[in-house]
């Protein structure tokens, strides 16, 4: 062909092809905005009834960037159907749904989300365990259902001031929850693949030391081979009866089916988890617990942050598109 | 027994007196809740085991020699019961809030008054925070939703708003407004707040109008106590201001809030969420509100944790021991 179309882009449009990788029931929040700068190929609108793969295979051969939106897996085998892929902009932080091997044997560079939700996920840690400790949604469901007025006065919550509390994985979120506990009086302590030098509170080397120094644990880490079940039952036995568990991480960090047993019988504190092994399905036996707090994976979800996103986003799809440094590149393993 | 000093007519030397006694207008819960017994060294003179109705029963010769009334909140300490004992001279409560004593007739009568001081404080200040941010992000809210179902069968929650950057408005700036305005900004709000009067050390911006503080606040925290000036502060007017994605947070009294105001804004949707501990009638809490998401209920449990009960009993205890020998009280109410 004489005039030969711009690799990715549509003929005339002049905006580069950028694939949106999507659940269907999972709306990306700023589409408008990417449609502003780029030509966005999305299988779940442009062609809900026809298989993504066969999609992928007859439209977007020459498509070089994808927006991989959370929590849809990016596997192997999708990603052979993308000859052309350098680009993977995933718009969670954690990425351990993306296979980043084949990426990485393939050149595609990947980014994440960074510290966009890191903020609002540690303001949520916090919730969660002031909630736990202070049974507040427990309180809440007492008065809705009219026990307040029935049977009087609900029972003792715990103060945070004086807890251990432990913070399992230091990035953004851990040192942001460590930020605002300072003032609620909890020591803080924290375990970390590395000591941070700059952090003024006791490090240990293992998640089982940490915990038993603690009366409280937080997982702000990643999701990987290594963190894998990092709360398994040795955990949980040395955190004792008294100790809660706040989970805004991913929900392979805890062995989901031990923490059930523990907290049924009564042999660990509480609970307050936003992820799950198996989303959106929740164990059974928790909602009928009094002393968990569930959420429905919303721990990083504003609309500010949304808006940062987007941003973000759209700032890494411009700079791929025109051979600028990326930011939030996720490093291999 | 050796000569009774009693038997001499004139008040006991202090070291041998007899048990003082004290007039308990309600059995502390905070004592009970945690199994703790009154402490020895008292008199405890109790209503509630007398067959006399509660007016002849002060009128009793053994009541009438009271040195002293503990009462709870709730319980008042009227200026009629003070005129009919007149032996009585400290008031002590188990509340950190005093609005149900009448302190000008205290102060009248040299009475002295104790309170919980700030045992409190923190607790109470935690659970504001935990209000606050249950209500912007809906954590009861979505707790409800996982435990109904709803996650698998409707997909997913709607979103919360951002803690970080709202401009929150402190009412009422003692010890548990200070505790509050210091976690709101490690959270990184801005704080601003109103008071009876301007703070001389607080750099927090200082409106001397409740309504001015929330028409530049997204976020106001009420932590101020109920007294005739504070009744009904937190009005219409001051509602409307703080807006349609304003949100309000009560750990002081229910009526410094004019609760159907309230519960009619945010019916309407003029007010945008509230988080409440304390109501005007409680336990009733107005039914609109037991319908709305945007709203978080807690059942006045505030100060209610294990460790500040314990905390709160020997405060009651040290500050009976302290007057009765004569030493300073540790949580006396002084005249600001």
């Amino acid at each position: 062909m004489s005039s030969q179309p711009e690799p990715g882009a549509e003929p005339g449009s002049g905006r580069p092809d950028v694939l949106v990788h999507r659940l269907p029931s999972f709306a990306l929040p700023f589409l408008a905005l990417l449609c502003d700068h780029f030509t966005v190929l999305d299988p779940c609108t442009d062609s809900p009834d026809e298989p993504a793969h066969a999609f992928l295979a007859r439209r977007a051969g020459l498509t070089r960037a994808l927006v991989c939106v959370g929590p849809i897996p990016l596997p192997a085998d999708t990603l052979r159907l993308l000859p052309s892929l350098r680009l993977v902009v995933a718009t969670t932080t954690g990425v351990d749904k993306i296979d980043l091997r084949e990426c990485r044997q393939r050149g595609i560079a990947v980014t994440n989300a960074g510290t966009t939700f890191a903020e609002d996920v540690a303001d949520y840690a916090v919730a969660l365990l002031l909630d736990v400790l202070r049974r507040m949604s427990t309180a809440d469901r007492y008065v809705r259902e009219g026990s307040w007025l029935k049977n009087g006065d609900y029972p003792l919550g715990f103060k945070l001031r004086g807890k251990q509390v432990g913070i399992v994985g230091l990035g953004n979120i851990g040192s942001h929850v460590a930020k605002r506990l300072q003032p609620f009086g909890c020591d803080i302590a924290y375990n970390s693949r590395s000591k941070k030098p700059s952090f003024p509170y006791p490090y240990h080397a293992s998640v089982h030391d940490l915990a038993t120094n603690s009366d409280v644990l937080i997982l702000c880490c990643t999701l990987t081979e290594e963190t894998r079940h990092v709360i398994d039952r040795e955990v949980m036995t040395v955190l004792e009866d008294r100790g809660v568990i706040i989970n805004v991480g991913r929900g392979g960090l805890i062995n989901e089916k031990e923490l059930v047993q523990f907290l049924m019988r009564g042999e660990l504190g509480g609970a307050g988890l936003d992820v799950f092994e198996d989303e959106p399905n929740v164990p059974k036996e928790l909602l009928g617990l009094d002393n968990v707090v569930l959420s429905p994976h919303s721990a990083a979800l504003t609309p500010e942050s949304f808006e940062a996103l987007g941003e973000l986003t759209v700032s890494n799809l411009k700079a791929f598109f025109s051979n600028q440094p990326l930011s939030c590149l996720v490093q291999g393993e | 027994m050796a000569a009774d000093p009693e038997s001499s007519g004139g008040p006991p030397p202090l070291r041998r007196r007899a048990a003082p006694c004290v007039l308990l207008l309600r059995h502390p819960p905070h004592f009970t809740l945690i199994d703790r017994p009154l402490p020895d060294g008292f008199r405890f003179l109790k209503p509630w085991e007398s067959p006399l109705p509660f007016d002849d029963f002060l009128a009793s010769d053994d009541v009438r020699s009271a040195e002293a009334i503990l009462t709870s909140q709730g319980v008042p300490v009227t200026a009629d019961m003070l005129r009919r004992l007149p032996a009585v001279r400290l008031v002590l409560t188990t509340s950190a809030g005093l609005n149900h004593i009448d302190l000008a007739e205290c102060r009248r009568r040299g009475v002295a008054v104790a309170g919980a001081g700030e045992v409190y404080s923190e607790e109470v200040a935690d659970l504001a925070i935990g209000l606050l941010i249950d209500v912007l992000r809906k954590v009861s809210a979505g707790d409800r939703y996982v435990r109904r179902g709803s996650w698998s069968g409707e997909g997913e929650f709607a979103l919360g708003s951002k803690l970080g950057g709202k401009r929150a408005g402190v009412v009422g700036l003692g010890r548990i407004g200070l505790e509050v305005a210091k976690r709101l900004e490690a959270f990184g709000c801005t704080v601003s707040y109103n008071s009876r009067k301007k703070k001389p050390y607080v750099l927090y911006p200082f409106y001397s109008d409740v309504r001015e503080l929330a028409t530049n606040c997204d976020v106001l925290v009420i932590c101020c106590g109920l007294n005739e000036q504070t009744h009904h502060m937190i009005n219409r007017e001051v509602l409307l201001a703080l807006g349609k994605e304003g949100v309000i947070v009560n750990i002081g009294r229910g009526s410094i809030i004019d609760e159907k105001e309230m519960v009619q804004l945010l019916v309407q949707g003029e007010l945008g969420g509230a988080g409440l501990d304390v109501f005007e009638n409680e336990p009733k809490v107005p039914e609109e509100l037991l319908a709305l998401d945007n709203v978080v209920l807690s059942p006045h449990t505030a100060v209610f944790t294990t460790e500040s009960l314990s905390e709160l009993c020997n405060l009651v205890v040290g500050n009976l021991e302290a007057f009765f020998s004569d030493k300073p009280l540790l949580s006396p109410v002084l005249d600001e």
